[in-house]
């Protein structure tokens, strides 16, 4: 059942809320063994908290817009009093002392928290193979990988655990997993969702979003999650977009944008069903009396180089702080220094350790301006590039991932491989706009295929309209 | 493919992270490490001269709030989650008369 419809059928008291979590959990108890979206499942917390939400509509309380909703949330958002490890043997253990803000307004919505989801650790991959926890599987097809690095949370609501998820994108890491597990996924603007609570990777791209089975569920969890937020410097302050209310209006007179440098040419690997769909699309939106033509953005093909140097930088920095000294399990050594050493070493997975050493050496005396000092200028250049595209077109797309879900095991010695998987979700990140990829159809190998929207700052209205556009010609 | 970076220059970073490496990780993380930065090395053709860096997509200020007491963290809660803690301290191994 959807979301919105779980809401308001609770909220008139045509169903329990404990009765909408057991079915849930009896969904988690039949196939979580074989998918493992989950790190942590609080099934007698959440029961209490169903049973409270029930009593208040049993009592004539008016509850919130989420009221009974369950939704699973990314192990790298901070839980109060509940385990939040990123996934990382670093994070073991360690209970936040404080909720995210995130949290906090679900509570306020009345969603119930139901667990906590796998994901590459520390958010860094593309497959959630990375877990310190093993690996999630994609539950179209088990021999494969649900994507990354929020592929628990993209499997939660492939797999029917949860109506809803919330994951965090910094090179495509809500989008990506959203694609190949066939469900909707959002990267909000940058500063649209408070970060406060979201355990940095990349500061300056990180950013929260909701993953649902419909166009509708998303837009009303990002309503949910947004707003200004004092305890997050870089939130932006507008109060939550009204996307419920504009999603239906269609596409009229839309200016549409195919991203060519995306969408084949110029770039390698992205595969033939996948550009098939994104053509599919095109032709959706011009029946919708779109206006579609073909857009350049010549920088984003270079996005990825960028992103690779600077998400490494700024993780680098943010992951200077796990040391065994005041959180998180600790190797003890003879000195500060030697513990701190031991600590890291056995608490970090190696594509983290990877990650902070291409960051700390991108940072090094010698090399800053040949890789991080030029990467940032090849960012204001991307930034520039869509500016100029937006001042032709409303919206833009392309893939959401160059391919279909693949095999486990395929990448994972291949770091390079696994990045190329972000190709066409990075440039988003680094100019800060949002994104969202919309399920449409499915490969000649029978796995979901996801069609990027993206859209300047801020509008967001216009990319969700555009994506009902898409989820009505799937027949949602 | 070129080596972009030395196996003494992942030994450096390594140390500079502190990252404690086996022989066999210093041989992959090497091969890995150049392959990505081989692959960076596509900005090269890219001429940024005149463009200023961009290292954020909005524009940073400085956000300042009321000084006002206002609730914070419980100790107790802090202090749990920590490996070593004396009299509301945080206690560490020595610090000093360190070996490298």
């Amino acid at each position: 059942m959807r979301a919105v419809e779980i809401a308001k059928q609770v909220s008139s008291g045509e169903i329990s809320a404990r009765s909408v979590l057991e079915q849930h959990f009896e969904t988690i108890n039949n196939l979580e063994t074989q998918v493992n979206a989950f790190n942590i499942v609080t099934i007698e917390e959440a029961l209490k908290e169903a049973d409270e939400i029930d009593s208040k509509i049993a009592s004539g309380e008016k509850l919130g817009p989420l009221a009974g909703v369950p939704i699973a949330v990314k192990d790298n958002i901070c839980t109060r009093g509940l385990e939040t490890t990123c996934s990382s043997k670093i994070l073991e253990g360690w209970k936040p002392p404080y909720n995210a803000t995130v949290i906090d307004k679900l509570k306020q919505a009345d969603a119930i928290l139901i667990g906590k989801t796998n994901c590459d650790e520390f958010a860094m991959g593309s497959s959630t193979e990375n877990s310190a926890f093993g690996p999630t599987r994609n539950p179209h097809n088990l021999e494969l990988v649900p994507g990354g690095s929020s592929g628990g949370s993209a499997a939660a609501v492939a797999a029917g655990f949860s109506p809803l998820a919330l994951g965090s994108d910094t090179g495509g890491s809500i989008r990506q997993p959203a694609a190949l597990c066939g469900v909707v996924g959002v990267k909000p603007t940058y500063g649209r969702v408070s970060r406060y609570g979201l355990v940095a990777f990349a500061s300056s791209l990180d950013q929260i979003g909701p993953f649902a089975n419909t166009v509708s569920d998303a837009a009303l969890s990002l309503e949910i999650i947004s707003g200004y937020d004092p305890r997050d410097s870089t939130s932006i302050s507008e109060d939550s977009p009204d996307i419920l209310g504009v999603l239906n209006e269609g596409i009229e007179g839309m200016r549409i944008g195919v991203i060519e440098e995306l969408s084949g040419k110029g770039l390698d690997g992205i595969s033939t069903d996948v550009l098939s769909r994104v053509e599919e699309a095109t032709k959706v939106f011009s029946k919708a009396g779109a206006i579609v033509e073909s857009a350049s953005v010549p920088a984003s093909t270079y996005g990825l180089s960028a992103y690779y140097v600077i998400a490494p930088a700024e993780a680098s920095s943010n992951l200077a702080r796990y040391d065994g000294i005041r959180f998180g399990p600790r190797t003890e050594a003879a000195t500060t220094a030697e513990t701190m050493t031991a600590t890291r070493t056995k608490g970090f997975g190696d594509e983290v350790k990877r990650r902070i050493m291409l960051g700390t050496y991108a940072l090094s005396a010698g090399y800053y301006d040949a890789y991080y000092g030029k990467s940032q200028k090849v960012r204001t250049l991307i930034m520039n590039d869509f500016a100029e595209a937006y001042e032709k077109f409303d919206i833009l797309i392309s893939p959401t991932a160059p391919t279909t879900a693949f095999p486990l095991g395929e990448k994972t010695t291949d770091p390079m491989q696994m990045y190329l998987q972000d190709v066409c979700t990075i440039p988003s990140n680094l100019a800060g706009h949002p994104a969202m990829s919309v399920p449409f159809g499915l490969g000649s190998d029978g796995m979901p295929i996801g069609v990027q929207i993206l859209a300047p700052a801020m509008a967001e209205q216009n990319m969700f309209r555009a994506a009902r556009v898409l989820e009505l010609e799937s027949g949602e | 493919m070129v080596e972009r970076i030395s196996r003494e220059e992942v030994a450096h970073v390594a140390r500079l992270a502190q990252l404690s490496l086996s022989e066999e990780e210093l041989d992959s993380f090497t091969l890995q490490l150049s392959a990505v930065l081989d692959h960076a090395a596509d900005l090269e053709a890219l001429n940024v001269d005149d463009v200023e860096p961009s290292s954020h997509p909005i524009p940073l200020k400085n956000v300042l709030r009321p000084d006002e007491p206002t609730e914070n963290f419980d100790i107790e809660e802090v202090f749990q989650m920590a490996p070593e803690i004396e009299e509301n301290q945080f206690r560490v191994p020595p610090i000093l008369g360190e070996s490298q």
